[in-house]
C-alpha cells in the first residue's frame, strides 16, 4: 500500500494555500451545479406545483413519471445531451459541446425532475391545508400555484438542496459532455475520477473530502439564511 | 414586508447566476478558433506527455489545445462524428479505417513505445522474466490465473485481443472466471488488476506513472509483438465542416517537427522515457 496520509493530507494543504488550479475546479463545479439548480428551479417549481393542484386524465401517471425520473442514471442523461450537441447532431451548430454550457445542460436534465417531483410533493401536502381557504377567495389556479408557491419556500429549499446535492456530486454526465478539459470543463468529480485512474488513490480521496465539505458549507449557509428568514418573518 | 426582502434577496440571486450562465456560455465562444481539440487516449494524459509539451505549442501558436482523454475506440467515434479537430490515438488498423471513411485527412507516425504485461509478485502462472508474450498468455490461460481485460474496444484491449488470437485461445469463453473485463480505461482497470492480484496488459507510459503499485510488477516485455504505434491525424474538414483545419494542421506540423519529437523525447518519469518519437523526417 502507498504512504497513504501523507498524500491525504495534501490534498487539504491545497485547499490551505489556496491552490489556483484546485480553487479553479472548485469554481468550475459550484457555477455549473448552481446554474443547473437555477434553471431546474425556474422549470421544476412551477411544474411541480402545478401537478400538485392541477386535475386532469393522467395526471397519476404523469406524477409516477416524474417520481421515477428523479432516477435518471447521469450517464445515460450524458449521452443523450452528448448525441444532440454532437457535431453529427440536431444542436451542434451551437457549439456547446465540450463547454460549460453543456455540462449545465445536462445537470439541468438530471436535477429539474427531482425538484419538480419534489415540489408537487410539498405543494400538494400544502394544499389540503389552504384549499378551503383558497376556494372561499376565489383563487384562479395561477394565482393559487403563486400562493402555494411562495408560502412553501421554506421548504422548497430542500427541494433546491437535494437537486444541487445530486448535480455537484454525479460525474457520468459531465464528464460525457464536458471531456473533463483542464482549465476548461475539470470539476471536481471529473478530478477525482481522473487522479484515481492515475493510481494518486489518496490525493483522489482527499478531494473527495473537499468536496464533501463544501457540500456542507452550502447547506449550512442556507439553512442558516432560512432561519435568519424565518425569524424575521415570525419572530 | 419581511417576505419582500426574502423574495427579493432570493430574486436578486437568480439574477446573478442567469448572468453567470450568459458569461459561462458565452466564454467559449468568445475565444474561437483560438482553441483546438485533440481527440486522445487516456494513455498520453494520465502519462503527463500532454501537460509538458501541450504549454510549449500554445507559448508559440497561441493555440490553446483542449484534450479529451478517453479509450482508442471512443476516441475515433467522437473523432467520426466531427467532435475535435485532431485525433492522436494508438489502434494503427483502426486509425487507417477512420481515413479510408473520409473522416481523416492523412495518418501520421508520430511515436511509440511498448506494452507490458504486469502482474502480482506471486506470479501464480510463472511468467515473470519472460519476453514470449504468447506463450505468456499461454501460460495464464492454462493455470486459469486471474486476468483484468479492458474490455472496452480502446487501443490496449485491440492489441490484447489480437495477442490472445495469435495464441489460439478465446478468452471470453472465461469471461467472469479469470477473464475478467473491467470495461474501463487503462487507470480504472490497473487499480482492479492490483486489487483482485490479476495480470494486465498495460502501456508502459501509463504504468511507470501509475502510483498505485502495491506489489505489482513488470512479468512480460521486450517482445517485438508489444510494439506500440502512436499515430496523428487531422480530421477531414471536407466532411465535418467545424473542423479548425489550419489550427489543427500547425498542431500535427509542430508535432511531427524536429522541436516537437524532440520535446516528446525529453518527457522523463522517474528518469525513464516515456515515448519514443519516429515521426518521418519532413
Amino acid at each position: 500500500m502507498q504512504d497513504f496520509s501523507g498524500e491525504f493530507f495534501d490534498a487539504f494543504k491545497l485547499v490551505a494555500a489556496l491552490d489556483p488550479t484546485l480553487l479553479e475546479v472548485v469554481g468550475l463545479s459550484l457555477r455549473v451545479s448552481l446554474c443547473a439548480v437555477v434553471i431546474a428551479a425556474m422549470v421544476g417549481l412551477p411544474l411541480g406545483a402545478f401537478l400538485a393542484v392541477a386535475r386532469f386524465p393522467g395526471r397519476g401517471a404523469a406524477v409516477i413519471l416524474l417520481n421515477s425520473l428523479m432516477g435518471l442514471p447521469p450517464v445515460v442523461v450524458g449521452l443523450a445531451v452528448y448525441l444532440m450537441l454532437s457535431n453529427a447532431g440536431p444542436l451542434g451548430v451551437l457549439q456547446l459541446l465540450y463547454t460549460p454550457g453543456a455540462m449545465i445542460i445536462a445537470q439541468a436534465l438530471l436535477v429539474t425532475p427531482i425538484v419538480a417531483a419534489l415540489t408537487r410533493q410539498t405543494v400538494e401536502d400544502m394544499r389540503g391545508e389552504y384549499a378551503e381557504y383558497l376556494a372561499t377567495l376565489g383563487t384562479g389556479p395561477f394565482a393559487m400555484v403563486a400562493t402555494l408557491l411562495v408560502d412553501a419556500r421554506y421548504s422548497l429549499l430542500t427541494a433546491l438542496l437535494a437537486g444541487f446535492g445530486r448535480a455537484i456530486a454525479e460525474v457520468g454526465a459531465v464528464i460525457i459532455v464536458g471531456g473533463n478539459i483542464n482549465h476548461v470543463t475539470r470539476v471536481m468529480t471529473t478530478t477525482i475520477a481522473l487522479e484515481t485512474s492515475k493510481g494518486n488513490l489518496a490525493m483522489a480521496m482527499g478531494l473527495g473530502m473537499v468536496l464533501i465539505a463544501i457540500a456542507v458549507s452550502i447547506n449550512a449557509v442556507l439553512m442558516s439564511l432560512r432561519s435568519a428568514a424565518t425569524n424575521a418573518a415570525y419572530g | 414586508m419581511k417576505r419582500r426582502y426574502f423574495l427579493s434577496a432570493l430574486g436578486a440571486a437568480f439574477a446573478v447566476m442567469a448572468a453567470q450562465f450568459a458569461g459561462t456560455l458565452q466564454g467559449p465562444a468568445e475565444a474561437a478558433d483560438q482553441f483546438i481539440i485533440v481527440q486522445s487516449t487516456t494513455s498520453t494524459q494520465n502519462s503527463g506527455l500532454l501537460d509538458y509539451i501541450l504549454p510549449k505549442f500554445t507559448e508559440k501558436s497561441g493555440i490553446e489545445v483542449r484534450v479529451v482523454a478517453v479509450g482508442t475506440g471512443q476516441a475515433i467515434k467522437n473523432a467520426a462524428n466531427g467532435d475535435g479537430d485532431v485525433l492522436l490515438v494508438h489502434a494503427k488498423p483502426a486509425e487507417e479505417k477512420f481515413v479510408a471513411n473520409g473522416d481523416g485527412v492523412k495518418r501520421f507516425d508520430l511515436m511509440y513505445n511498448d506494452f507490458v504485461i504486469v502482474g502480482p509478485e506471486s506470479d501464480p502462472a510463472g511468467i515473470v522474466g519472460s519476453s514470449d508474450v504468447v506463450n505468456a498468455l499461454k501460460k495464464i490461460a492454462a493455470a486459469k490465473a486471474p486476468f483484468a481485460s479492458r474490455g472496452d474496444d480502446s487501443g490496449t484491449h485491440k492489441k490484447e485481443k489480437a495477442l490472445w488470437k495469435e495464441a489460439g485461445i478465446d478468452p471470453a469463453a472465461a469471461s467472469g472466471a479469470w477473464y475478467r473485463e473491467t470495461g474501463s480505461g487503462m487507470g480504472a482497470t490497473l487499480n482492479a488488476a492490483v486489487g483482485m492480484d490479476a495480470y494486465t496488459l498495460t502501456d508502459r507510459a501509463t504504468w511507470i506513472s501509475f502510483k498505485n503499485k502495491a506489489s505489482f510488477e513488470i512479468a512480460v516485455q521486450g517482445d517485438d509483438k508489444l510494439f506500440n504505434q502512436y499515430g496523428v491525424i487531422l480530421v477531414n474538414p471536407k466532411k465535418h465542416e467545424n473542423v479548425k483545419a489550419e489550427a489543427g494542421q500547425a498542431f500535427i506540423d509542430w508535432l511531427l517537427s524536429e522541436e516537437g519529437q524532440a520535446l516528446i523525447a525529453s518527457y522523463k518519469v522517474d528518469g525513464q522515457q516515456l515515448f519514443f518519437p519516429n515521426a518521418e523526417k519532413m
